[in-house]
C-alpha cells in the first residue's frame, strides 16, 4: 500500500458526537456517489430472492415450483407461532445465543488484551490462537462430535484416564448436555474472531493517552477501564451484533453434529426452519419463520445500538 | 414447468441482476439440442460402492454405445441429495437423480419425477426382486428403476458367542435376548447389542425392522396411524427393555450406522443390525479387530416373522428433464442386469437370476446365500408423501421414550396424534 | 513501560494456558489425521498412534485415482479464487461506502447501514430456492463467478459496518489537517485514513475470507462439479451413505485450514504492530 505517511501526531480521543447532528444536506450527494457501488454488489443479485421469500410468506407454497398457491396472508406467521416445536426452538436458540455470544466476547477481550501485550514468541502464540478459526465449520462439527464420541471419544478417553469420571458417557446423548457441548464446539472456533477484532481496535488507541493516565498516576487495573475499556466499546458491540446474528442463524455445526437430536435438544430455529422447507417442502412456512428470525435479530441488532449510543461514540 | 417465461416481478428482479451481471458467462445448464447430441446431467451420490469412478466408467461404456448422448454425472454426498433434487427441480438442472427408497411419494406427489410405469415391460418387472420395485413405486405407479438393493442384516459375533456357549445365530428375538444375556453375565462383554438409534433416518430403519417382526403396522387399512398398537408399540418396548437391563449399550441413542460398524468392529458389541457394507470392512483386518469373527444372518424372527427394513434406491428421470427418452436408455444401460453383475462384489444387483450365477456368488460368498432369502422378505418404510415431516416426529418421539422422559405409550400415542395431523394437511 | 517480573510471568502463563485450550483439539485432529483407522478406536485410548502414517496426505495431495481427492484439490482452488475474488470486490467497493458511513452527514444514514446489514438477517435456507432459480436463468450455477457474486452480497455489508467502526475512531483533525493540506476527500482517504485504519482493514479482510472459504450452504446447493465445488462441499463429501470417513475429513480440514493461515500469518506484522511510524502509536 504505498501511501504517505502523516508526520504530524496529535494527541485525540475519538471523535464523540450526539446522535441528532444537523444534516449536512451537501453531503448527501457524495454518500450516494459513494455508497452506489456497495448498493449495487449487496442487493443486485439478492433482491429478487430477498423479495420473493417475503412473498413466498404468504402463501400456502408446498413445492419449490413456480405456479399458483392460495393466499394465506399471515396464516404461515401464525401457524408458526402456535407451533410448540418452534417455541422449543426458539428456546434453545436463545440460550445457545446468549451463552455463546457472552462468552465468546469474555474470552475474546482476555485473549485480544493478551495478544496486545510484548509476549515471547508474540507472533507464534498469534498464529496459534487464529488456528480454530481458520478451521471450516464443517470440520470443527466432525471433530467436536468425534472428540464427544460416546465410544471413542477423546473427551471420554482423557477425563477416565484422568480418573475425573468412572466409565464413558453419551456426551450428546441427552438433550441439554448436547446443547451445552454444541455451544463448546462454536465458542472453541469464534473467540479467536472477537479476540482479532480486539486486537485490531487496540492498536488504534494512542498511546500517549496511557502515558498521560500514568502521569496522573494511574495504574494499570484504572486505565484499562478508564481508557481501554470505554474505547473498545464500539467494537465489543461489533461482535456482540455479528455473533448475535450467527448464534441466531446457527444451522452448518447443528447439521454436522447432532441433526438436532437427541430427541430434539439442539434443534435451533435455523435447523427448523430448514426442516420445515427442504425436508417437508412448507417453503411458505420456511419462508415465514426466515422473516421471524430476521426480525428476532433485527430487535436484538437495535437493542445493541441503543446500549451503544448511550455510549458516547455514534454509530 | 414453464421454461423461457417470466412473470413480471421475476423479470424485474432479473433487470436488476442483469445490470450487474456481464452477459454470456456462465456453465451450460439443461440440455442443448445443438449439432444431434443430446446431453444429460445426472445426480449421483458419493459412496464407496458404485464409487464415482465406477459410474464414470460405466457411463462412458454408454457413451461409447450411443454416440448421440453425452452425459454429466456429478455426485453430492448423500446428505445433501434430497435437497439437492428439490432446489433444482424449477430449474431443471438434471435429467436423471438417484432417489431413496422414502422419497418416491413424495417425489411423485410434487411433480418432481416423471412416471415410467409405461416403461417397463410386465414381463421386464417379474425379473426384478419385489423390494428393489419398491423402491420406485408408489400408488401402483413407477417412478424411474431400481439400482441400489440393501437391507439390514442381523451380524453377530462368532467367537463371542461360543464363548457364551451359544453355538449358532439366535434365530428369534427372543434368542437374541437370551443370548446377550448369556454374553453379559460371563462377562464377555458389558453391552452385548449396538444399534443406530441417533435421531436421523437410522433410528427409523431399526424401529421398522422390529416394529415388521413383532407383526406391527404403521397404518391400518383405512389409513389410520397403527403403529402405537400392538406390534409398533411392542417393538418400542422391547427398545426400551434392552436399554433398561443393560443389554443395549447406551451409546446407541447418539450413534448412527457407521458408529454400530465401529463399536462391532473394536470388538465391544456381540450383535447388531447393519447393511451389506458392514459385512467387508467388519472382517477387514485394517479397519476392525475381529477380522473373520463376524458373521452375517437373516434378520431375527418374531411373531410376525422375519423381514428386513428396505433400503433400495431407484434412479428416476426428472419431470423437468427435456431428454426424457435418452435419460430412460442411460438408466436402463447402468442398470442393466450386464453391468450389475460387474460389480456385484460392491453392490448386489436388483436382478432376481443374477443370485444364481457364479460371478455374483464368487463375487461375495457369504453374503449371497442370506442375501438372496432376505432380499425376498423386506418391509417398507411408509410411503406417504410427507415422509420426512412424519419420520422426524417419530424419531424425536421415540428418543423421548427410550430417554425415559416418556412411557412408550404415550410416545407413540403423540406421534400417531402428530402423523394423523400431518396426513390431514398434506 | 517497565513490566514488573509478576505481570510478565502471569501473561506468559496465560498465554500457555491459552495456547493449550486452542492447540489441544486441534492436536486431536492432526493425531487423527496421521493414525491407522484402528488406532483411534482403541480403548483405552493411545495418544500417540502406534503405525503413523502420510498416507491419507498423499491420497488427497497426489492420488489422481481418487474421485474425492480430486474434488478436494479442485476445491482449494475453487475456494482460494472464490475467497479471493469476494473479499477484493467486498473490500474495493466497501472502504468507500465505510467512509461515507463514518466521515459524512446524510439523512437515514444509519436506517441505510441497518438495511444493508438485514440483508444478513435472513437464514440463507430461506433465500437458496429462489436464489436457485435466479442463478439458473443468468447461467450462473456452477460457476465460481456465480459464488462470487452470492458471497459479495454478504460480505460487503460487513466490510461496511465494521470498516465504518474503524474509521470512526481516527481523530477527525487528522483528516481536517490532511484537508487543509489540499487533499481531497478521496485523497484523504487514501493517504491519512486508510494506512491508519490499517489493522482494521485485515483483520475485516480476513474476516471475509473465512467467511467466504467457510460457507457451506450456498456452496453445497449452487455448485455440482469440479468447476466450481468449494472446499466445505468437497470435505462433506468424504462422507458415503453409511459411512463417516473422519480420518479424511481430519485431513482435509487441516489442509483446508493452512491457506487462511498463511494469510493471516503472512499479514500479522501488518495487522499488528506496524503503525509505530504513523500519527497513531499501537
Amino acid at each position: 500500500m504505498g501511501v504517505v505517511q502523516t508526520k504530524e501526531a496529535r494527541p485525540a480521543v475519538p471523535r464523540g458526537g450526539g446522535p441528532w447532528r444537523r444534516l449536512f444536506s451537501r453531503e448527501g450527494p457524495t454518500a450516494v456517489v459513494l455508497l452506489l457501488p456497495s448498493l449495487i454488489v449487496v442487493f443486485g443479485i439478492i433482491i429478487y430472492p430477498l423479495l420473493k421469500t417475503l412473498y413466498t410468506s404468504f402463501f400456502a407454497v408446498d413445492s419449490a415450483f413456480p405456479g399458483h398457491y392460495p393466499f394465506v396472508g399471515l396464516g404461515n406467521y401464525a401457524h408458526v407461532l402456535r407451533t410448540g416445536e418452534f417455541w422449543d426452538a426458539v428456546g434453545h436458540t436463545a440460550y445457545f445465543t446468549v451463552l455463546t455470544t457472552f462468552l465468546e466476547v469474555f474470552f475474546g477481550l482476555l485473549i485480544g488484551l493478551l495478544l496486545n501485550t510484548d509476549l515471547k514468541g508474540r507472533w507464534l502464540f498469534r498464529s496459534i490462537v487464529i488456528l480454530p478459526w481458520a478451521l471450516p465449520t464443517i470440520v470443527n462439527g466432525a471433530m467436536w462430535r468425534w472428540i464427544f464420541n460416546a465410544d471413542y471419544g477423546a473427551l471420554n478417553a482423557l477425563l477416565t484416564q484422568l480418573h475425573i469420571i468412572s466409565h464413558y458417557k453419551a456426551w450428546l446423548g441427552d438433550p441439554w448436555t448436547a446443547l451445552n457441548m454444541v455451544a463448546v464446539a462454536d465458542i472453541w472456533k469464534n473467540t479467536p474472531l472477537a479476540a482479532f477484532f480486539i486486537l485490531a481496535a487496540l492498536q488504534t488507541i494512542p498511546g500517549d493517552l496511557y502515558e498521560a493516565a500514568r502521569v496522573d498516576g494511574a495504574g494499570r487495573l484504572r486505565s484499562f477501564f478508564s481508557i481501554t475499556l470505554p474505547l473498545l466499546m464500539p467494537t465489543i458491540v461489533i461482535i456482540l451484533v455479528l455473533r448475535t446474528m450467527e448464534a441466531f442463524k446457527v444451522f452448518d455445526i447443528i447439521y454436522v453434529m447432532t441433526g438436532g437430536g437427541p430427541a430434539n435438544g439442539t434443534e435451533t430455529v435455523a435447523y427448523y426452519t430448514y426442516v420445515e422447507a427442504f425436508s417437508n417442502q412448507l417453503f411458505g412456512e420456511g419462508a415465514a419463520l426466515a422473516y421471524i428470525i430476521a426480525i428476532f435479530i433485527l430487535f436484538f441488532a437495535i437493542i445493541y445500538m441503543r446500549m451503544l449510543q448511550r455510549g458516547e461514540v455514534e454509530y | 414447468m414453464r421454461r423461457g417465461t417470466y412473470t413480471r416481478g421475476e423479470f424485474l428482479g432479473l433487470g436488476v441482476a442483469g445490470a450487474v451481471i456481464l452477459a454470456g458467462c456462465g456453465g451450460g445448464q439443461g440440455g442443448s439440442k445443438g449439432g444431434g447430441t443430446t446431453t444429460l446431467n445426472a445426480l449421483f451420490m458419493q459412496q464407496a460402492a458404485y464409487s464415482s469412478d465406477n459410474v464414470n466408467s460405466m457411463t462412458k461404456a454408454f457413451e461409447k454405445q450411443n454416440p448421440g448422448i453425452k452425459v454429466n454425472p456429478t455426485f453430492v454426498a448423500y446428505e445433501a441429495l434430497h435437497d439437492k433434487i428439490i432446489t433444482a427441480a424449477p430449474a431443471g438442472s438434471y435429467d436423471v437423480v438417484l432417489m431413496d427408497v422414502i422419497w418416491p411419494a413424495e417425489f411423485a406427489t410434487k411433480k418432481i419425477v416423471a412416471k415410467t410405469t409405461g416403461r417397463i415391460p410386465p414381463g421386464e418387472r417379474g425379473k426384478i426382486l419385489g423390494g428393489a420395485l419398491q423402491a420406485v413405486s408408489y400408488k401402483g405407479n413407477y417412478y424411474g428403476f431400481p439400482w441400489i438393493l440393501d437391507t439390514k442384516y442381523f451380524y453377530y459375533n462368532e467367537d463371542m458367542l461360543r464363548r457364551a456357549g451359544i453355538k449358532r445365530a439366535p434365530a428369534t428375538w427372543d434368542e437374541v435376548v437370551a443370548t446377550a444375556k448369556a454374553v453379559k453375565s460371563k462377562g464377555i462383554i458389558k453391552y452385548p447389542l449396538v444399534w443406530s438409534w441417533a435421531q436421523a433416518e437410522a433410528l427409523i430403519c431399526d424401529y421398522t425392522q422390529l416394529l415388521g417382526a413383532f407383526g406391527g403396522r404403521f397404518f391400518d387399512g383405512s389409513g389410520n396411524p397403527a403403529f402405537n398398537t400392538g406390534g409398533g408399540l411392542a417393538a418400542l418396548k422391547f427398545m426400551k427393555m434392552t436399554l433398561d437391563e443393560g443389554l443395549t449399550n447406551p451409546s446407541s441413542i447418539t450413534s448412527i450406522e457407521d458408529d454400530v460398524r465401529k463399536v462391532v468392529s473394536q470388538g465391544q458389541a456381540a450383535m447388531a443390525l447393519n447393511w451389506t457394507y458392514m459385512f467387508a470392512l467388519a472382517n477387514d483386518p485394517k479397519q476392525s479387530r475381529v477380522a473373520g469373527k463376524i458373521r452375517i444372518a437373516h434378520t431375527p424372527r418374531g411373531p410376525g416373522g422375519a423381514p428386513g427394513v428396505n433400503g433400495s434406491m431407484g434412479l428416476a428421470i426428472t419431470r423437468g428433464s427435456q431428454n426424457q427418452d435418452a435419460a430412460w436408455r442411460y438408466i436402463q444401460f447402468i442398470a442393466s442386469q450386464k453391468i450389475q453383475d460387474r460389480y456385484a462384489k460392491l453392490s448386489l444387483p436388483v436382478w432376481k437370476s443374477s443370485y444364481d450365477e457364479k460371478q455374483v456368488i464368487d463375487a461375495l460368498p457369504q453374503v449371497v446365500p442370506v442375501a438372496k432369502k432376505q432380499l425376498n422378505n423386506m418391509i417398507l418404510r411408509p410411503q406417504v408423501a410427507s415422509y420426512n415431516d412424519f419420520s422426524h416426529e417419530l424419531q424425536v418421539q421415540i428418543q423421548l421414550a427410550l430417554k425415559g422422559k416418556k412411557s412408550p405409550e404415550q410416545a407413540l400415542d403423540d406421534a400417531a396424534r402428530a402423523t394423523a395431523s400431518i396426513l390431514k394437511s398434506s | 513501560m517497565r513490566d514488573s517480573l509478576g505481570y510478565r510471568v502471569f501473561i506468559h502463563a496465560a498465554a500457555v494456558v491459552v495456547a493449550v485450550a486452542v492447540l489441544a483439539p486441534f492436536a486431536w485432529l492432526l493425531i487423527s489425521s496421521i493414525a491407522a483407522p484402528a488406532d483411534l478406536l482403541s480403548r483405552p485410548l493411545h495418544w500417540i498412534p502406534a503405525h503413523p502414517s502420510l498416507s491419507r496426505y498423499e491420497n488427497v495431495l497426489f492420488n489422481p485415482q481418487n474421485g474425492s481427492a480430486a474434488t478436494f484439490r479442485a476445491g482449494m482452488r475453487n475456494s482460494a479464487i472464490v475467497a479471493a475474488s469476494s473479499v477484493a470486490i467486498s473490500l474495493g467497493v466497501g472502504i468507500f461506502g465505510a467512509y461515507a458511513f463514518a466521515q459524512l452527514r446524510f439523512r437515514f444514514r444509519r436506517a441505510i447501514l441497518l438495511l444493508f446489514l438485514s440483508t444478513y438477517m435472513l437464514p440463507p435456507i430461506a433465500l437458496v430456492i429462489s436464489l436457485y432459480l435466479t442463478m439458473a436463468r443468468l447461467h450462473l450455477l456452477d460457476t465460481r463467478l456465480g459464488l462470487i457474486l452470492v458471497y459479495c452480497s454478504f460480505i460487503t455489508p460487513f466490510v461496511l459496518w465494521i470498516m465504518s467502526g474503524y474509521f470512526q475512531s481516527i481523530p477527525k483533525e487528522l483528516e481536517d489537517a490532511a484537508r487543509i493540506d489540499g487533499c481531497t476527500r478521496i485523497g484523504a482517504l487514501f493517504r491519512v485514513i486508510l494506512p491508519l485504519a490499517r489493522s482494521g482493514i485485515l483483520a475485516t479482510a480476513l474476516f471475509g475470507f473465512l467467511l467466504a472459504w467457510d460457507e457451506f450452504l450456498y456452496a453445497l446447493i449452487f455448485t455440482s462439479s469440479l468447476n466450481s465445488k468449494t472446499i466445505p462441499v468437497a470435505i462433506a463429501e468424504f462422507t458415503g451413505r453409511h459411512t463417516v470417513n473422519f480420518g479424511m475429513q481430519a485431513t482435509g480440514g487441516i489442509l483446508a485450514s493452512l491457506p487462511p493461515l498463511a494469510i493471516a500469518f503472512v499479514f500479522q506484522r501488518y495487522l499488528v504492530g506496524g503503525l509505530a511510524s504513523g500519527a497513531v502509536k499501537g
